[in-house]
């Protein structure tokens, strides 16, 4: 349970840090005019981004919990370590273009470069669309291979794994698919469109992180 | 001044009044509306829950009178009553229904910063509900696991529903899980960007300060239940083994080949314990607005009391190992969390003596919230020290699975909670409905309850001492158990047969005052919140008709000395009022 510890221990300590500076020093029972900064979020207006960031801090813990159950369950004695495929590196490069294409199409919605936008969205939705599909065939070449779920708990491990973090890749294609949809038909205010580039390229490197931190743990293992 | 145009923007863009009946009460997007939804689907699975302890106690009070007891129906009943009692009542009550209700209107702000996500949290949490008592009726029946649902049992034939019962259950658990992250986003982040000007966290009631701790908790731990429940349901459909060890069952090999069950004990509690802490934060931030405003004083050390929180919620992160010192691990090991145990003591005991010291030389109100506020602080002490014996792995290791620990759990994760829900909805009722409840009916209500749960729960402890092991169907010819512990178990039936029956004054009381009620003052407590100066009452949607409330004070200013009325609400401004506190004034 380490590994999940570690990672909790990281976000409370964020938390703490920002409480304190929050309540140090002040004397609630004093009345006082109001000040204009006072009731303002950690982050200045907006919300959609705290919200982000909570979510985020969910996942973590759901990958990091199941982290420890993986270095748990190493441990005993029926435990077989398995060789990834190899696919599995094409596949990581594929995210990680996704996420730069990503970083630069948001780029060029803040920059207000709008034609950019759209071979920016679809490119990024081909190459994490390849993700997915690089990982059902790695899938494939395993189960090819006489390598189930249930032969191994390493190998249950590796599609608990890739699967959970492939469904999370889905969901954040939902919210790429409607701004996406936005920016074809032109729909939609402008400022929102942006806004929404802006936080699911925040999600896409954070799902590239968590993978390679996934990649690395599985081929270390 | 930028925040409060974009909240004004929201305002127009977003909330514009529901106009039909299903968009105003079914398909509603309002928080008042989804609190109250949340809270009548949690109490109406609590009764359920109610019932099935009734069938248990019947069971035990009176062995083998009643046919429709069978071991398997009451493994059945044991299950399905703590899950739902643990997780589809106290949790959603308490975030869902107090915290979708108070939040907003405590902040000050016009609803939760994602309504639609908020509806959609309650109608998925629904979802979750329907599927549990789907369970009930399926081939096998729900599952008899314990509410722990400890694998191998959970899954191997013996254990009754281990067909569609734990599939359902899982299931259950992980939508419900769903639910609460839209939910506990969206608490969140309403707390920390929807504040009302002036609001700074720091001038929060403890209400919201204990919900929204509670909620990152929640968001924290309850990632651990859903990744046990998805690796159990591998277990069980896909037969991996992530949790099942190598065993033979009835001379049969299921094929699983050594998989860790301790594992899922790790994970289960990993989310178990600060599920506790999910369920009494709240209770005691609620409990802290009570008794302040019902003794007319200001909480006693506010700072010392939000601090005691936050440092409750992080502590319980590093205690979960307490619930398995019987799985036989390292001494050292039980060493580390018998010690984080007893440290939690600390901020605990903190926040009871600040109670008592609210209390102390205030102007006491007896109505019925201060009531159930009060037994709640007896109730918690009493549950409290009982863990300080549970905390320890010696004195753990005999009463583990005795009734002492049914008594424990009961008293400070059962009793204490539903106490103060009930004070809380006693408190809260006049501004939900607008409408007064009966008041003696009420104390009625409460003494019934209270004493008839210490008559419950006081027996079990010896019962614990003498040794009667929980879990256990029926005692059978055992030797050591005196026969008082079987007269003893027939009194504790008939008090919890009694105090399930008196909560029919509580529901007698609220339909009487929906139809009949008397139209209750905007304000009858004198309280200072913002939620009880609305412009309308009860509040309209929107919550503040035209403009946001501006906050100049904190929550408990409360006989504050030099002002004709005994209480400053938050919005009055410094120069109408003075501020300070009835004690200490001279501090500043």
């Amino acid at each position: 349970m380490e590994i999940a510890l570690i990672f909790l221990a990281l976000i409370l300590a964020t938390l703490l840090g920002w409480l304190l500076k929050q309540s140090f020093n002040t004397q609630p029972w004093v009345a006082d005019v109001v000040s204009d900064t006072a009731h303002h979020g950690p982050l200045g207006t907006n919300s959609k981004l705290v919200a982000l960031l909570t979510l985020l801090a969910v996942i973590t813990s759901f990958f990091a919990l199941i982290m420890s159950a993986y270095s748990l369950r190493m441990e005993l004695g029926d435990w077989v370590p398995m060789t990834e495929p190899r696919l599995l590196w094409v596949n990581t490069g594929l995210l990680v273009a996704a996420s730069l294409v990503f970083q630069w199409t948001r780029n060029a919605a803040i920059n207000g470069r709008d034609s950019a936008l759209k071979p920016g969205l679809v490119l990024t939705g081909v190459l994490t669309a390849a993700f997915v599909a690089g990982q059902l065939l790695a899938w494939n070449q395993l189960q090819q291979s006489g390598q189930f779920m249930t032969s191994n708990p390493a190998n249950a491990f590796f599609y608990f794994l890739t699967g959970a973090h492939a469904v999370h890749i889905l969901g954040g294609m939902v919210v790429w698919a409607r701004a996406t949809t936005r920016v074809m038909l032109d729909r939609g205010d402008a400022l929102r469109t942006r806004r929404s580039i802006e936080l699911c390229a925040i999600y896409w490197h954070f799902l590239l992180l968590v993978w390679l931190v996934l990649f690395g743990l599985l081929l270390s293992t | 001044m930028a925040y409060v145009a974009i909240a004004d923007r929201d305002h127009e863009q977003e909330h514009h009044d529901p106009q039909t009946f299903i968009t105003k009460y079914v398909w509603s997007q309002d928080h008042k509306v989804i609190a109250v939804q949340y809270g009548i689907t949690a109490i109406f699975v609590g009764l359920i829950a109610l019932g099935l302890s009734a069938m248990m106690r019947l069971q035990l009070g009176f062995p083998d009178q009643f046919s429709f007891i069978n071991p398997e129906n009451y493994y059945q009943f044991i299950t399905m009553h703590g899950m739902i009692m643990v997780i589809y009542l106290l949790t959603a009550l308490f975030l869902g229904g107090f915290g979708n209700y108070l939040i907003p209107l405590m902040c000050g702000s016009r609803d939760m910063v994602f309504p639609y996500m908020n509806m959609l949290s309650y109608w998925v949490y629904l979802l979750s509900v329907i599927i549990l008592v789907i369970s009930f009726f399926v081939p096998g029946g729900s599952t008899g696991a314990g509410w722990t649902l400890y694998p191998p049992q959970a899954i191997m034939p013996g254990t009754p529903g281990i067909d569609l019962g734990i599939i359902l259950m899982l299931i259950s658990l992980a939508v419900f899980i769903v639910a609460f992250t839209m939910g506990g986003l969206n608490y969140v982040t309403t707390v920390l960007q929807a504040r009302c000007k002036g609001m700074t966290l720091m001038r929060m009631p403890l209400s919201v300060w204990g919900i929204f701790i509670a909620t990152i908790l929640g968001l924290l731990a309850f990632p651990a239940l859903l990744v046990s429940a998805i690796m159990m349901l591998f277990d069980k459909t896909l037969y991996t083994s992530f949790f099942m060890p190598a065993i033979s069952s009835m001379g049969v090999d299921p094929g699983y080949t050594g998989g860790s069950p301790i594992l899922f004990q790790h994970l289960f509690w990993f989310f178990g314990h600060p599920e506790v802490y999910i369920v009494a934060l709240p209770a005691f931030g609620i409990v802290s607005d009570l008794l302040s405003t019902h003794a007319r004083k200001n909480i006693f050390g506010y700072r010392m009391m939000v601090w005691a929180i936050i440092v409750i919620g992080g502590l319980s992160f590093v205690v979960w190992a307490h619930h398995m010192y019987v799985s036989g691990m390292n001494p050292y090991f039980g060493f580390f969390f018998a010690t984080t145990t007893l440290i939690i003591a600390v901020p605990t005991a903190i926040k009871v003596y600040n109670w008592v010291l609210t209390l102390w030389e205030g102007n006491i109100h007896l109505r019925v919230p201060m009531l159930f506020a009060i037994g709640f602080i007896f109730t918690f002490i009493h549950g409290g020290l009982t863990g300080l014996f549970l905390g320890n792995v010696t004195i753990d290791l005999p009463l583990s699975d005795t009734y002492f620990v049914v008594a424990h759990f009961h008293m400070v994760m059962g009793v204490s909670p539903i106490l103060v829900v009930f004070g809380a909805i006693y408190h809260w009722w006049p501004k939900i409905t607008g409408r007064m409840y009966n008041e003696t009916l009420g104390k009625w209500h409460f003494w019934m309850t209270f004493l008839g749960t210490y008559s419950i729960y006081l027996p079990m402890h010896y019962l614990g001492f003498a040794g009667v092991p929980r879990r256990y169907f029926a005692m059978g010819n055992t030797e050591f158990l005196p026969d008082s512990a079987q007269d003893l178990n027939a009194w504790i039936t008939m008090s919890a047969l009694f105090v399930a029956a008196s909560q029919i004054l509580f529901f007698v009381n609220m339909i009487w005052s929906l139809t009949r009620g008397p139209k209750s003052d905007p304000n009858p407590w004198g309280a200072t919140t913002l939620e009880w100066q609305t412009p309308d009452h009860p509040p309209k949607h929107g919550n503040w008709g035209h403009d946001l409330p501006e906050v100049h004070r904190w929550a408990y200013d409360y006989s504050v000395p030099g002002y004709e009325a005994d209480f400053i609400p938050q919005n009055v401004p410094a120069d109408k009022a003075p501020a300070g506190r009835s004690h200490g004034v001279e501090e500043h």
